[in-house]
């Protein structure tokens, strides 16, 4: 037995304090922690600043409110315009998410069975518009349309939305396609089934968290827009993030802060949906 | 038959609409742009005068200069702020996991033009901050923060900082946990085991965090024109300034290239990075 070669396991003796390894893993420890409980409450301290002013009782956007009351929430009531703006943006949101979902799940389909060079650009060129300038991109279709003489429209703005949405449903379809694999589309296929009855019976059952949570998000781009919106609509027609962000930016109105705690219930309230019926955490984590 | 002949999946035929409505309203509209940029003041020709009108004016060249200081700033901070939020994530027990989720998402699902308003009532001269120090005896008088280029770069951090967040949760999640173990039962301390083995290992989930978070940035035109106020100009806010208010659309056009190129150049850095990075984990 080679004893004498392996050191006795008695402890050291602790005089006081930790040992610096002890020291090093506290430190690591302390030091993680504390930067990132720091940056969670970085990332919600401005949602949560807005949900407690929007009840404010006073006039003015001063933060601790000096009293709660419900009264920016009730004079939401009679803001007509406020009501049509919304009606917009939801509208153009709707049928830009429904356009894309066609369009997106149609290419990714296309791409995924394909192993030709070509989908590598069709995905460069699908997924551009999310790193894009989005002034930028609008500046360049106010000025197609103006050449092309077409007047702004819902038209012309749905137009752009389609092009700045479409990647969150592309990319979240091919990645529930890609987990999917080809097996069980080539057995539909085997027993007979046609290619338009396999997509809807097979694919399109098992691919559908990845098309909603896509969906979800192409929603909620168009409905918070901004920087594409304002080269791309006509100025009768207003859009709800354009008319908050004038009112944040000229008069600091605190029922900017009731329709932003509005958005915000809403969002939460879609966001729990959306975890339910397809684990909306998985996609975006990714474990 | 026809029909069920275009549903072939493996035609590729099903992706040409899209690529079709791309190339006629994304392409075309990104090259005409490239092409107004170059255009003269009668109109025909081929000209470099936005350009030189651009670089003559030391505004324009400070604009472009705060406004890629502001995108590196605001990855570097992303970065620092973020890595440890998705290491606490992926360290967390399941349950936590689900609310850390939440904390990390609905920032980024949020509207913008809400998160924005946020910090406008935080930094404002009434806000949280200046009651905050005044109540403490820290100051006297209320601070400005509104209006100022931190208070931009505080405000994009938040905004951004989910997109550095998510990429690095999957990087961390990649790696063999095995190999903290054996560095640590090899006598690798804390903070060794995490510069040798972790963070080595997540470098392209922070090259893409960084790139997007650097495009997003350097692209954003709610935040900074709303913290930033009339004073404080970034290139976005000179491109609408200049295309809508002025009507100056072959300017606007040619700040729009700049600008672009900016983005792109960026990317293919970060690109070029990250693909070395990945090289030297495989």
């Amino acid at each position: 037995m080679s004893s004498t070669l392996v050191n006795p396991p008695t402890p050291m003796p602790q005089e006081s304090g930790f040992s610096p390894r002890q020291l090093d893993q506290i430190s690591f420890q302390v030091v993680m922690q504390l930067i990132a409980w720091l940056g969670l409450l970085l990332l919600i301290a401005p949602s949560m600043i807005i949900l407690i002013t929007s009840f404010s009782a006073s006039p003015t956007l001063q933060f601790p409110p000096p009293g709660f009351s419900l009264q920016w929430y009730t004079s939401l009531f009679s803001f007509p315009e406020l009501r049509a703006a919304a009606l917009n943006s939801f509208q153009v949101a709707l049928i830009t998410t429904l356009v894309c979902v066609v369009l997106g799940v149609s290419a990714c389909l296309a791409m995924i069975n394909s192993k030709g060079r070509w989908v590598i650009a069709v995905d460069a060129l699908v997924m551009s518009p999310l790193a894009l300038p989005g002034v930028a991109l609008g500046l360049g279709m106010m000025t197609f349309f103006a050449m092309m003489g077409v007047q702004l429209s819902l038209f012309t703005l749905i137009v752009s939305h389609i092009v700045i949405c479409t990647p969150y449903v592309v990319r979240n379809v091919l990645a529930s396609l890609s987990q999917l694999g080809s097996s069980l589309q080539e057995a539909s296929t085997a027993l007979g089934a046609s290619p338009v009855y396999t997509f809807f019976k097979v694919t399109l059952p098992l691919i559908r968290p990845g098309v909603l949570i896509g969906a979800f998000m192409a929603f909620l781009t168009s409905f918070d827009n901004v920087a594409v919106t304002l080269f791309l609509s006509d100025a009768r027609t207003d859009m709800l993030p354009i008319r908050m962000w004038s009112m944040i930016q000229n008069d600091l109105d605190v029922r900017a802060a009731a329709i932003s705690g509005v958005l915000i219930f809403l969002t939460a309230l879609l966001m729990i949906l959306m975890e339910r019926f397809s684990s909306l955490s998985k996609a975006l984590i990714g474990n | 038959m026809r029909i069920s002949q275009l549903l072939q999946p493996k035609s590729g035929q099903l992706a040409l609409p899209l690529a079709i409505f791309l190339q006629l309203f994304y392409v075309v509209p990104l090259l005409l742009l490239i092409a107004n940029s170059f255009q003269g003041d009668d109109g025909t020709g081929i000209s470099l005068k936005n350009y030189t009108d651009f670089f003559n004016n030391p505004v324009n060249v400070k604009v472009l200069i705060d406004t890629f200081v502001m995108g590196i700033q605001v990855t570097v901070a992303s970065l620092i702020i973020g890595y440890p939020v998705a290491y606490l994530y992926i360290n967390a027990p399941s349950f936590w996991k689900g609310i850390l989720t939440f904390l990390i998402m609905l920032p980024l699902l949020t509207s913008a033009v809400v998160r924005t308003f946020g910090w406008v009532v935080i930094l404002g001269r009434q806000g949280l901050i200046n009651t905050a120090l005044l109540q403490l005896g820290i100051i006297e008088e209320p601070i400005r923060l509104l209006f100022t280029h931190n208070g931009v770069l505080i405000a994009l951090t938040q905004v951004w900082m989910p997109m550095m967040v998510l990429p690095i949760v999957a990087s961390l999640s990649q790696i063999d946990s095995r190999l903290a173990a054996a560095s640590r039962s090899l006598g690798g301390g804390a903070w060794r085991t995490f510069w040798k083995i972790t963070f080595p290992l997540t470098l392209p989930g922070m090259i893409s965090g960084s790139l997007l978070v650097f495009a997003l940035t350097v692209s954003s035109f709610v935040t900074p024109s709303i913290i930033g106020g009339g004073q404080l100009i970034y290139l976005p806010t000179l491109i609408y300034q200049q295309g809508i208010i002025l009507l100056n659309q072959p300017f606007a056009a040619a700040v729009s290239t700049l600008l672009l190129i900016m983005v792109v150049v960026m990317v293919m850095i970060l690109t070029a990075l990250g693909r070395r990075s990945r090289r030297y984990i495989h």
